[in-house]
């Protein structure tokens, strides 16, 4: 259950960093992302997926508890 | 000597790899690589971060210089204590030319060596007691102080002292803010960790002092220059082109900055990072907390200047677009003639590096402005992230050593045979003793500053200075000198 740093960049992409693992990652896809619900499994560009509770849309940066789903490798 | 091809640096990893027994060997491998821009991210190619071998010579410092030498250290209006034996502090003491302006032992502090001295019975009974009065008799000796940092050398964690609880007693007493640190050298892998518990303490006891004091009047202008420690005067040279294109700079973190400016940074808007390694940390916190954007940047080196200076200004309005066109036209005549200079002195030469955490990458483009290329470079203690941002700026097939140990740099000097190496204090005697010309690239050699325009003119007579030295030419021996370099000499004398 890593905390993740979300923040949105330039391009409106969310980019997702875990400080423990100088992991900075753009996420490609988020399964829900609508104003009220957020969150499901979001799939970053090393091709690893981790999960959030769905909620309503945090406002961003902002940091979340993650479970990490898949590694990609 | 030309550049090494792709498979010939490949061979030269394997050849310098093959001293080491098995595991070393395994383990050594992941850290050293060939560059490949055409890749996205550095750990498909580097490992980074990670506890050095036993029995290697590594060049990397501990948490506690991490904390106290870098981050905390160069704030001039506190006292910072070093807490323990009185070596920590002594043997480090303004060795980092961190300037300042005021008056040292009266209102600023940078200079000077505080320190709780442990003796056996510190250690035995603890060291709270002696804490407690140390901090009583700083404030009877240096009223004009502005707070005291407890910065914990390795035996305050072994024997488990709560600093913490002292803090926060003699906070009460003085009134003035008073910071316990938990850097204790034995923490973490090098000095990276001492940066981030040193952002964590500002994060918990300094940032949010003036939160919800809205006395400070703010501008639509104001930033922060973090992660500038104003080696040689480096800041100083930074912030003048800053406030030249009309923003307000409101706190320096940490050269020649004071604790007044970093409890005022909440209010800026935006962070400028210098030192991504050492203080992203602060940055992303103040994201979060406060929204206060953030971007890197980096003033090494008229190219890279302009193109920070851009970036910087698409944050604001026209006015600062404006401002920073201004400032690049205001100075390009005057580092056009310094490339002019030096540039054909210098052009071709090729140049390794071995620093810290943001010049292995950042001074990249300045020696590209004068004509050379960097051949090999390598972090102390970068991240990941750090590599990922150095893979671009790289040229292919150059050399990256992460950690590097004693014998591998100096291997890897042998073949690659550069014209100029910048590295630390450590490497400076055994590469001028090989006679190839060096630069001190974390304090600049004794000179400086870097930064900036101005700093750029230093740089580039510096490195003039260094490599066109006639000295390099009466290293060998008479017997072992071939008639091209006699040449040589005779025309340079």
């Amino acid at each position: 259950m890593p905390s993740v740093m979300l923040k949105k960049n330039a391009e409106g992409k969310l980019v997702f960093y875990v400080p423990k693992k100088d992991l900075e990652e753009v996420a490609e896809s988020v399964e829900f992302d609508s104003p009220d619900k957020w969150g499901g499994e979001v799939l970053l560009s090393d091709g690893s997926t981790y999960y959030f509770e769905p909620q309503a849309q945090p406002d961003f940066p902002v940091t979340l508890r993650a479970k990490r789903l898949d590694s990609g490798e | 000597m030309a550049a090494l091809t792709r498979e010939e640096t490949e061979a030269l990893i394997q050849e310098v790899l093959e001293v080491y027994p098995e595991q070393a060997r395994k383990d050594r491998a992941k850290h050293l690589a060939v560059n490949d821009q055409s890749l996205e991210k550095s750990n498909k190619c580097i490992t980074s971060n990670r506890k050095s071998q036993p029995g290697v010579m590594t060049i990397r410092g501990c948490a506690y210089a991490g904390s106290k030498g870098v981050v905390w250290g160069p704030i001039k209006d506190m006292i910072h204590i070093s807490h323990g034996p009185v070596g920590c502090g002594q043997y480090s003491r303004a060795g980092r030319r961190n300037y300042y302006v005021g008056t040292t032992g009266v209102n600023t502090f940078g200079t000077m060596n505080f320190t709780s001295d442990f003796q056996e019975k510190d250690i035995v009974f603890g060291g709270d007691k002696k804490l407690a009065k140390i901090m009583n008799e700083i404030e009877e000796l240096f009223p004009l102080n502005k707070g005291i940092s407890i910065q914990s050398e390795c035996p305050i964690g072994l024997i488990g002292d709560d600093i913490e609880a002292v803090a926060k007693k003699a906070n009460k007493e003085i009134g003035k803010p008073v910071v316990p640190v938990r850097c204790e050298g034995f923490r973490g892998v090098s000095q990276s960790l001492g940066h981030h518990i040193a952002n964590d303490a500002i994060r918990d006891w300094v940032l949010e002092n003036r939160d919800g004091d809205e006395s400070f009047p703010t501008t639509p202008y104001d930033v922060a220059v973090i992660g500038d420690y104003n080696i040689g005067g480096d800041a100083w040279a930074s912030r003048t082109l800053l406030e030249e294109m009309g923003l307000r700079v409101v706190a320096q973190w940490s050269g020649d900055g004071t604790i007044a400016e970093m409890e005022k940074t909440p209010k800026v808007k935006l962070n400028l990072i210098h030192c991504y390694r050492s203080m992203n940390y602060i940055a992303r916190h103040m994201e979060e907390k406060y929204k206060i954007p953030w971007i890197e940047y980096n003033f090494f080196g008229p190219t890279k200047i302009a193109e920070s200076l851009r970036k910087i200004a698409s944050h604001f309005d026209e006015t600062i677009m404006a401002g920073a066109e201004k400032v690049i036209a205001k100075y390009q005549s005057e580092y056009d003639a310094v490339i002019a200079k030096y540039k054909p002195r210098l052009q071709g030469k090729r140049v390794m590096l071995y620093v810290g955490g943001l010049r292995p990458r950042h001074v990249i483009g300045a020696y590209e402005d004068l004509g050379m290329e960097v051949v090999g470079t390598g972090y102390e203690f970068g991240h990941n992230d750090d590599y990922d941002r150095t893979i671009k700026e790289m040229g292919n097939a150059t050399l990256i050593y992460d950690d590097v140990t004693g014998y591998e740099f100096e291997e890897f000097v042998k073949k690659v045979q550069p014209d100029l190496i910048g590295s630390g204090i450590k490497e400076k005697y055994i590469f001028q003793k090989m006679g190839i010309p060096f630069r001190q690239m974390h304090s600049w050699d004794y000179s400086g500053p870097y930064h900036g325009y101005d700093g750029f003119a230093i740089f580039a007579r510096d490195m003039d200075m260094t490599l066109n030295n006639p000295c390099w030419k009466q290293v060998k021996v008479p017997w072992k000198t071939d008639d091209t370099s006699k040449v040589a000499v005779a025309a340079s004398a």
